[in-house]
């Protein structure tokens, strides 16, 4: 089988044009060992599932320790991968294989280039943090335990997910994660707003597996294979039909579970689970899961500019949508979650032009993974210290009782509305201008939505952190213990100097990622100090608007009516009512009178038979009297016919 | 020999037979209207054999015989059960056996 | 002549039934051992046959023909090819878990449960003898045989309602089977033309039939195929049936006996008739489709779980028709993976299900809610085997379940497409029944319900195991299935369906096509 492997990696190197040319190698050395990144957390896993409440006191510590060795594993390879060659750093891992169906081959293989390192680093290292940060958090939940169980499922599943080198390989970390997040979101089950959450985000991610399992299907019928290396190979040879085919039923998977436009809804329902989830999974690694998804497929896309608009159109609709949204949320973790949306939808849009923004797609993707992860685990800190209180009318002033919190979260802050040097200017800025570049009215949405994004991260901090005191419980708020503040301040740094780090120190990530995703330049319609500055003039209008709203006047305890536009948002824009209206209430009516048509029709009809047949035999046992003499008479009538047409047949 | 003669009696026997069997409510009679009906026919069929100068409609008779001495050893022993649960030798009174 | 295995393996059940049927009354636990002793019996002969087709050990395994009616043409002829050799794998496997599950089930009845192990074990011979039959007139007389036992399973031993079900299965079934004996007689008949007066399957396929004959013995052979697989419109038996038998004899009959049908389709109907299948292929698609979707969406619409399953049976049932007719190897290859794989699963619901019954004494998905909190082991096994229901990968179901959808959009796209709601509404059956039934607040009348119990535990861990095992190592599997499909998709003689855009030529050579 390896015979095999080696003979399709070099038929593909010669094919290999895309991202590059860098055709990856069967992996050497430590690189054969990249499938240890994802056994530690699935051991973690299995033990702390299986092992019941043996595992109880230690549970929190092996959960931690397989991620931290699954992220020591990662920054192992990753200095092995800086030793090698700039166009040299892609490695396949064959471990077995999974089947071969009527000529179908599907290898478990997986896939170690620049694109699967960066989120190895970001899914391991942040999710360390996330997991110690836990064990404060989750400290007086009795079913700790079980919680880092799933956590470490989470790891698991996410990073075959970045890891594999086939799409149904892909697929199955894709559904991995997703049962990760069903099972976190509805983590504390007792409350059936949670339950009712888990199931909405799986159903609509479901809604996405559809375009997931319709994708990998056309590659089937087209490429017949699944497989990175084969599709990627000979997307040339296929018609733009079918590539712009694959590419939006790729997007229709990646829009379930990035939360973009039409299927965002799930999002916000999501942070009913414990704070540590939303961040890790609903904010930092699965929910970018999309767009890692489209970069990964770049081949696919660059073939269909069709599909390339869809995305940034879904990405553009979504970035708006979402920070809208969280404009209007007084819950601060539904507020963070509307932001979220709206990254993502940076994201997706700079994914969506192609080679010139995949990288950027990118570096917005890890950038974000540090500050908004920092900015729920604060929120999260918050929540902790004010009893799991989360609407932001009963905060206020809470800088001075949770001094780390505060600055830590402000270093978040600081990076999302893009104040430079933090880091979500580095990355929001060069999704801009690539928009700018690529069209006007694309940019202005870009453009736009950094001045929203200013806005409502401005409200959230002062209603959060300034202002008067609007909390009424006896005991005041107080400050996390350590084993939360550590991993924020480290977060803290990483927002401050994530972005300059990555552009500039060591390997700058738009040329470490070209390899895999193609470069492209484009000419900027302006100069690009005056596109800067423009941007930065938007961000602090942001700022100054919501400093007059929020900041100058003292904010209300109640929630004030709103305009019609508050209304909306804060209704998710009536994303759910349009579910609601749309889908689940045709649906309950075509199920309700589908079990009424199966009763009374199809199952009718075979009953009604049966009814007719007994109806009949019982009319005919009439004749059954009883009386011996009249079966006497009929039996010499019966003998009468006989003999009559016995004569009458002879007669002739 | 013409075998007529003999034919015409075993049909006015049958004739006689079937008679009563529909319009006797007396199970003892009507019963033995059944045997009448059964020898018309052994007399059909002995007239057969001798006619045609075999031995299989003798053969044949001897077997209804049998069959019609099996039949009344049966036949009498419900005729009297019945007679001695209901105190009635009507057929008429017997009419249970049905669904 | 070596040691006669595929005989003995229908043997020992059978006598293992005769055996507990022996045991003086009174005596129940006792019969139930010596049933369950068969049973584990039967699994190990069918786990020996396995070795040698899963992983090449020899174990001197192969075709016996015995005479039987020889005027006729008749004869005991058995044979294994890699779909039955799946599907026997499944029925032994079944058995003694399906046995274990019911050990309390017949014990609050007047009646013995002796009755109801020895039928389990009559029922599994025949099923045996089913998968195994080389012969036409055998696999007819066990195909109408099996529904002897099973209707006294149902009608003897379930709930209120039992007898309407037991007679609403009994005669669905008669009817198709009634179907098929024409067919079976007509197909004798060609044989008999061709002068050569034949049972023996593999004759039979040789023959060269007309299209038009073709088409009514497709008929008659796929409509009784078709209830017992149950295929929409023919299922309505099919839901009263596993709500009023025992969980475990819902359990044995649509996670097991059931795939009769769906076995005969493709090792039957296929190869017999491939002009006519051909033909009929698209018109069946339909009914597949319609069956995954309207068993979905009416599966949504119970309120009684064991209904509800039932459901999502014939949606899954859907699923497999839907692969068989595909004609890609893919998709027939996945259509049979789905068999076990659907047992596997619907096994584990079916039984959980009935655990939750029988501690609650209610089949009513209202009458529960927050079992996860008394009982959390239990609301965890039930959410592994509704997650394997609704094909979550890498459980075992995920696999078959897209090959037959992507095997599927090879030839039929729409019906692929249409075919992957079925997955969106899986998810919305399995976790809104979960939601209801294990979360929210604790409701008053499940305080204090029993964790699950060793019994229980070891019911459940083969059928898990078996589940992630065959979900990440599907190979070899799938490989003994895939070679004994490829035959029968090349006999129906339809284009395969080639990559639109293929790759260069050495991956050709690499993949091994």
């Amino acid at each position: 089988m390896t015979s095999t492997f080696t003979t399709l990696a070099t038929a593909v190197a010669a094919e290999a044009e895309h991202g590059g040319g860098q055709a990856a190698v069967e992996a050497t050395g430590v690189f054969s060992l990249t499938w240890l990144l994802i056994a530690f957390p699935l051991l973690g896993a299995a033990v702390l599932l299986l092992g019941g409440r043996r595992t109880d006191k230690v549970g929190h510590l092996i959960g931690c320790g397989a991620s931290i060795a699954s992220f020591v594993m990662g920054v192992v390879l990753f200095a092995a991968m800086l030793g090698e060659g700039a166009t040299e750093r892609a490695f396949t891992v064959q471990l077995w294989e999974y089947f071969n169906a009527g000529g179908y081959q599907v290898d478990v293989s997986l896939l170690l280039d620049q694109l699967s390192m960066a989120f190895v680093l970001l899914i391991t290292g942040v999710g360390s943090l996330i997991h110690v940060y836990s064990i404060g958090y989750m400290e007086h939940d009795e079913r700790r335990r079980r919680f880092f169980g799933y956590l470490n499922l989470f790891v698991a599943a996410m990073l075959l997910l970045v890891l594999a080198s086939d799409y149904l390989i892909m697929f199955i970390g894709w559904e991995g994660v997703g049962l990760a997040s069903y099972l976190l979101i509805g983590f504390w089950q007792h409350k059936p707003s949670a339950a009712v959450a888990a199931k909405k985000a799986f159903v609509v991610n479901r809604v996405g597996d559809m375009g997931m399992v319709l994708a990998i299907s056309s590659m089937l019928a087209v490429f017949g294979s699944s497989a990175f290396e084969v599709v990627f190979a000979s997307a040339d040879g296929a018609s733009t039909g079918w590539v712009t085919a694959i590419g939006l039923f790729l997007l229709l998977g990646a829009c379930g579970k990035s939360a973009q436009f039409p299927l965002q809804s799930w999002l916000l329902d999501a942070m009913e689970g414990p704070t540590p989830v939303s961040a890790l999974i609903h904010a930092a690694t699965m929910v970018t899961a999309g767009v890692y998804l489209i970069v990964r497929s770049a081949a696919i896309y660059d073939l269909a500019p069709d599909a390339r608009t869809a995305v940034v159109v879904v990405g553009a609709i979504t970035l708006l949508m979402g920070a809208i949204i969280g404009c209007a949320k007084d819950d601060i973790k539904k507020a963070l979650a509307g932001s979220t949306m709206s990254q993502i939808g940076y994201m997706t849009l700079a994914a969506g032009l192609g080679p010139a923004g995949y990288a950027f797609a990118i570096f917005h993707l890890l950038t974000h993974g540090f500050f908004k992860a920092n900015l729920f685990l604060g929120a999260g800190s918050v929540m902790h210290g004010m009893h799991d209180e989360v609407s932001m009318r009963r905060y206020g002033g809470l800088r001075i009782m949770m001094p780390v919190t505060f600055v830590t979260f402000a270093m978040g802050y600081l990076a999302i509305i893009g104040i430079p040097p933090f880091a979500g200017y580095f990355s929001k800025d060069k999704i801009i201008e690539a928009a700018f570049a690529d069209n006007w009215i694309v940019g202005i949405c870009t453009l736009l939505g950094a001045g929203i994004t200013a806005f409502y991260m401005t409200r959230l901090m002062l209603m959060t952190f300034f202002g008067n005191r609007r909390w009424q419980q006896s005991e005041p708020p107080h400050e996390s213990p350590s084993v939360m503040t550590v991993p924020l301040i480290i977060l803290a740094v990483l927002s401050v100097v994530g972005g300059f780090g990555l552009l500039y120190l060591g390997a700058d990530i738009v040329d470490w990622l070209a390899p895999v995703t193609g470069e492209e330049h484009h000419d900027l319609p302006m100069p690009l100090a005056l596109l800067i500055t423009i941007t930065l003039v938007t961000v602090l209008a942001g700022v100054a608007v919501a400093w007059a709203t929020y900041g100058r006047r003292t904010v209300r305890a109640d929630v004030p009516a709103g305009n019609a536009l508050t209304v909306a948002a804060r209704n998710d824009l009536y994303g759910d009512a349009f579910n609601e209206a749309v889908f689940m209430r045709p649906g309950q009516y075509l199920t309700r009178s589908l079990v009424y048509i199966e009763n009374r029709g199809v199952d009718g009809a075979v009953v009604g038979t049966a009814t007719a047949v007994g109806g009949l035999s019982t009319r005919l046992r009439r004749w059954q009297t009883g009386f011996v003499r009249s079966y006497a008479v009929t039996m010499l009538g019966g003998v009468g016919v006989v003999v009559l047409a016995m004569l009458l047949v002879r007669l002739p | 020999m013409s075998p007529t003669p003999y034919l015409v009696l075993s049909v006015i026997l049958f004739s006689i037979g079937a008679a009563g069997v529909l319009t006797r409510r007396n199970a003892l009679v009507a019963f033995m209207c059944v045997e009448l009906m059964l020898n018309a026919g052994n007399l059909a069929f002995v007239t057969f054999a001798r006619m045609h100068g075999n031995l299989d409609g003798q053969m044949v008779a001897f077997f209804v015989m049998v069959v019609a001495a099996a039949e009344v050893v049966v036949g009498l022993a419900i005729i009297v059960t019945i007679f001695r649960t209901r105190r009635s030798a009507s057929v008429d009174d017997a009419s249970l056996l049905k669904l | 002549m070596t040691f006669p295995w595929l005989t003995t393996l229908i043997a020992l059940p059978a006598l293992g039934a005769l055996l507990t049927a022996l045991v003086p009354s009174g005596r129940g636990t006792l019969a139930k051992q010596v049933a369950i002793g068969a049973a584990l019996v039967t699994l190990v002969v069918g786990a020996l046959i396995s070795l040698q087709y899963l992983f090449d050990i020899d174990m001197g395994v192969e075709a016996e023909t015995y005479e039987w009616i020889p005027e006729f043409g008749a004869s005991w002829a058995l044979d294994v090819d890699g779909i039955s050799l799946a599907l026997i794998a499944l029925t032994v496997l079944a058995t003694p878990i399906v046995a274990l599950a019911m050990w309390r089930e017949a014990e609050d009845e007047t009646r013995d449960p002796k009755a109801f192990f020895a039928l389990l074990l009559s029922v599994e011979a025949l099923t045996l003898t089913a998968f195994a039959s080389r012969d036409l007139l055998l696999f007819y007389i066990v195909f109408e045989a099996m529904l002897i036992p099973l209707y006294f399973m149902i009608g003897m031993y379930g709930g209120p309602q039992r007898r309407y079900a037991a007679v609403k299965f009994l005669l669905y079934n008669l009817v198709g089977g009634l179907l098929m004996l024409a067919a079976v007689i007509g197909l004798y008949v060609q044989s008999v033309d061709a002068g050569a007066p034949s049972f023996f399957v593999p004759d039979l396929v040789a023959l060269d039939i007309d299209t038009d004959t073709q088409r009514w013995l497709f008929l008659g052979f796929m409509i009784a195929f078709a209830i017992k697989a149950p295929l929409w419109p023919f299922h309505t038996w099919l839901p009263d049936a596993a709500a009023e038998a025992t969980p475990s004899n819902a359990a044995f009959l649509s996670g097991v006996v059931d795939k009769v049908g769906t076995y005969g389709m493709i090792a039957l109907v296929l190869p017999l008739f491939p002009d006519a299948s051909r033909e009929f292929a698209p018109a069946i698609v339909v009914l597949a489709v319609v069956s995954i979707i309207y068993g979905a969406l009416l599966a949504i619409g119970q309120t009684d779980m064991k209904r509800l399953i039932g459901y999502t049976s014939i949606s899954h049932f859907g699923f497999i028709v839907l692969g068989i007719f595909a004609l890609t190897g893919e998709a027939a290859s996945g259509a049979t993976l789905y068999m076990v794989n659907h047992g596997l699963s619907t096994i584990a619901l079916f039984v959980i299900v009935g655990f939750m019954i029988a501690r609650r004494g209610s089949r009513q998905v209202g009458d529960f809610g927050g079992v996860q909190k008394p009982a959390p082991k239990l609301a965890g096994v039930f959410l592994f085997a509704g997650l394997s229901g609704l094909a979550l990968p890498p459980l075992s179901t995920f696999l078959s379940e897209f090959l037959v959808i992507s095997g599927t959009f090879l030839r039929y796209r729409p019906a692929a497409i249409v075919a992957t709601l079925g997955i969106v509404l899986a998810a919305l059956y399995i976790l809104w029944l979960y939601q209801r039934t294990m979360t929210g607040p604790v409701r008053p009348d499940v305080e204090g319900m029993a964790d699950l119990r060793t019994r229980e535990a070891v019911v459940v861990a083969p059928l898990f195991a078996l589940i992630l095992l065959v979900g990440f190592f599907p190979k070899p599997l799938v490989d003994v299935i895939d070679e004994a499909v490829e035959p029968t998709i090349v006999e129906v003689d339809v284009e395969r369906p080639e990559p639109l855009a293929p790759v260069a030529e050495p991956v050709e050579e690499g993949t091994g096509r």
